[in-house]
């Protein structure tokens, strides 16, 4: 009671630790926020697989549809389309597609399950914009004479084969992603799910 | 009258408060047209404000009708035209004063000790501005709106490991969707303008405390009369408040100029593509930002990778300046380690990564101009030919990149080389500006500043 000595010792560690303390508090308080800027529910909701009808595809021809709201494009691929597909080899950046992203099913010369049937997220990994398909080949392209038919994204340039594959010395550092999928007959397919493999 | 006056000021410190800042503030008696920029960028803030309050009144922050909710201000609701108009060039010209702003602080030094915290201040304000702006730009979601957030906010997912993680964060979803409009409406009114309206309050204080830098960028706060008082100094109220009413006056007419006649300024503050709907399956032709944003955009298209091996020696040269200008051996030893992490990442990680650390860099390289001027004058009045030079390429080299960002990079539009190219010129210059700053600044030939200031 008589002692009125201030122990700075004392109150240094109390400010110190009442300071941490108050710290974790902010961050504990801060965690709903932060993580309710995260995608809900409904927002993953609406990334379920989708089902994709291919029964009137025909051969050349590619249909877009939307998966998580990115286009996924369908494409039926000609015997000379996959012909192509191995003289190119020599101008893509990652023929192997060792650096890309894709189903395990997918690391193949032809992207694909099926040769023929290409399934692609069409997104340029470059910064996202949305390539147009190219499928003319040689000069009506535009693309130069020994463009072998594929997909050019418009935003900044980057070319890909008819697999999705990326040319070298482009902006894109990958070649397009292929989604996870499987057939659930001939004529469907589900995209978004392959069921572990497929 | 005189009696609420006592009243308040025995409660809040109104008189004293009015003196510092505006009645007893001292400006240099030598201000010229430059000094015009900051009060008409306040000025625009309040426009900005007011016209946004009035139309989020109006407005949907929902992809479903966020498009036509525009429309309608702009056709059907009464003179939602001039409001938002008011609104979509004040943004253009937002950025015309800052930019301004910004090359008087160049010109004359105001960046220089004693004033680093009101350039640094300055510089947070101008990215929290392009924040603003570009979360503003996402709200009408046109096309344009939709695929500039779709390019830029990918531009996180560049970073390594959480580059992923945290664009999906931002977006509150897998791409660009109604989450991401609504929060970035969320953002756009009330987050950054309350950010904004704090820092230009806290750069106006910093400002007031050091006073302000003019065109012979001297000191008046070393000659002071017998009251104390600057003697080239004159009160900020009256002199420089009736002073700025001219140039808001002129301001005004040439804002409501462009309001009225060309409210769209030729597709340059207002896009073309933008009149289309939002559209996810379908890119436009050339993703485009608005014009304030292409010569970053052109930083970030330039590197590729067979420009790592020009970064590398960029860096080389910078690592050099350094270890030429720093007087510790651990700043010197910081160097050799931060320059070697730098080039070995540049080898390590993509290009497309270095494509957004450069843009990012870009902008941070302002952030240390008070301490790469090695200069004894901050005047550009009396400095050698040296800094003029670099000065005059450095706002060379900007406005190529501005141009070249609303390209396409494979094309031909200067002459000889590749969009890109010149990009890369375009990018070396800008760095160079900034790293060889602290040498060409020190050995250059300087005049002797006066002692009071001049007036032509």
């Amino acid at each position: 009671m008589a002692d009125h000595r201030i122990d700075k010792g004392r109150r240094r560690f109390l400010t110190q630790v009442t300071t941490g303390v108050g710290l974790v508090g902010g961050v504990v308080a801060a965690t709903p926020f932060v993580l309710s800027m995260t995608p809900s529910e409904r927002a993953r909701a609406a990334g379920a697989p989708v089902e994709i009808d291919i029964s009137k595809l025909e051969p050349g021809q590619m249909i877009t549809e939307e998966w998580r709201g990115k286009p996924v494009w369908i494409v039926s691929r000609t015997p000379e389309m996959l012909e192509g597909l191995q003289s190119v080899e020599p101008k893509l950046a990652d023929p192997g597609s060792e650096q890309s992203d894709q189903p395990e099913y997918a690391q193949n010369m032809h992207r694909s399950v099926k040769p023929e049937i290409l399934v692609l997220v069409g997104i340029c990994t470059h910064l996202g914009c949305a390539p147009v398909e190219k499928f003319a080949v040689g000069p009506k392209s535009e693309l130069g004479a020994d463009w072998t038919g594929g997909f050019f994204c418009p935003c900044h340039g980057s070319k890909f084969d008819l697999a999705g594959r990326v040319y070298a010395n482009v902006p894109a550092p990958t070649n397009l992603v292929v989604p996870p999928y499987k057939f659930l007959s001939d004529t469907l397919i589900l995209v978004g799910e392959d069921g572990g493999t497929a | 009258m005189e009696k609420l006056v006592t009243w308040i000021d025995n409660r809040f410190p109104l008189i004293k408060v009015w003196n510092e800042h505006l009645a007893e503030y001292y400006a240099p008696k030598n201000f010229n047209f430059w000094y015009y920029m900051g009060s008409l960028a306040m000025l625009v803030l309040v426009i900005q404000i007011v016209t946004g309050i009035f139309l989020t009144m109006h407005y949907k922050p929902d992809t479903a009708t966020a498009f036509a909710s525009v429309e309608y201000i702009m056709r059907d609701v009464p003179w939602g035209w001039l409001i938002r108009y008011m609104h979509s060039v004040g943004g253009s010209a937002f950025f015309i004063l800052v930019y301004l702003h910004m090359f008087r602080g160049l010109l004359y030094g105001s960046f220089r000790e004693p004033r680093e915290l009101v350039w640094l201040i300055g510089c947070v304000i101008f990215v929290a501005l392009m924040a603003e702006s570009f979360m503003g730009y996402l709200l009408p979601w046109g096309n344009m709106s939709y695929w500039g957030a779709q390019v830029i906010i990918s531009l996180f997912s560049a970073i390594p490991w959480v580059g992923e993680g945290l664009s999906e964060w931002i977006r509150g979803d897998f791409v660009v969707s109604d989450a991401t409009l609504n929060r970035f409406f969320a953002f756009h009114v009330i987050l950054v303008p309350l950010l904004l309206a704090l820092l230009v309050f806290l750069h106006i204080v910093a400002l007031h405390a050091v006073g302000s830098n003019n065109p012979d960028g001297i000191e008046i706060k070393k000659l002071k009369d017998e009251n104390g008082i600057p003697k080239d100094g004159i009160p900020f109220h009256p002199y420089y408040t009736v002073k700025d009413l001219v140039g808001i006056g002129v301001f005004l007419i040439l804002y409501f100029a462009v309001i009225f006649f060309v409210p769209e300024f030729f597709g340059w503050f207002l896009e073309k593509d933008n009149f289309i709907p939002a559209n996810p399956l379908q890119t436009p032709p050339d993703i485009v930002p608005l014009w304030y944003f292409t010569p970053y955009y052109s930083v970030l298209r330039a590197v590729t990778d067979s420009f790592i091996i020009v970064l590398a020696v960029m860096v080389a040269v910078a690592v050099l300046v350094a270890l030429w200008a720093a007087r510790g051996l651990l700043s010197k030893a910081a160097a050799i380690v931060i320059g070697g992490a730098f080039i070995l990442g540049l080898y390590i990680l993509e290009a497309k990564f270095w494509g957004v650390m450069m843009m990012g860099l870009s902008i941070v390289v302002f952030f240390l101009l008070p301490w790469l001027d090695k200069s004894p004058v901050k005047s550009i009045r009396y400095r050698g030919w040296m800094y003029k030079f670099a000065l005059f390429l450095f706002v060379i080299a900007f406005i190529i990149l501005g141009y070249l960002g609303t390209k396409n990079p494979s094309h031909i539009d200067l002459a000889f080389f590749q969009n890109v190219t010149w990009a890369q010129i375009g990018l070396v210059v800008y760095f160079a500006f900034f790293i060889l700053m602290p040498v060409y600044t020190k050995i250059d030939k300087t005049k002797p500043e006066p002692d009071r200031v001049t007036t032509k």
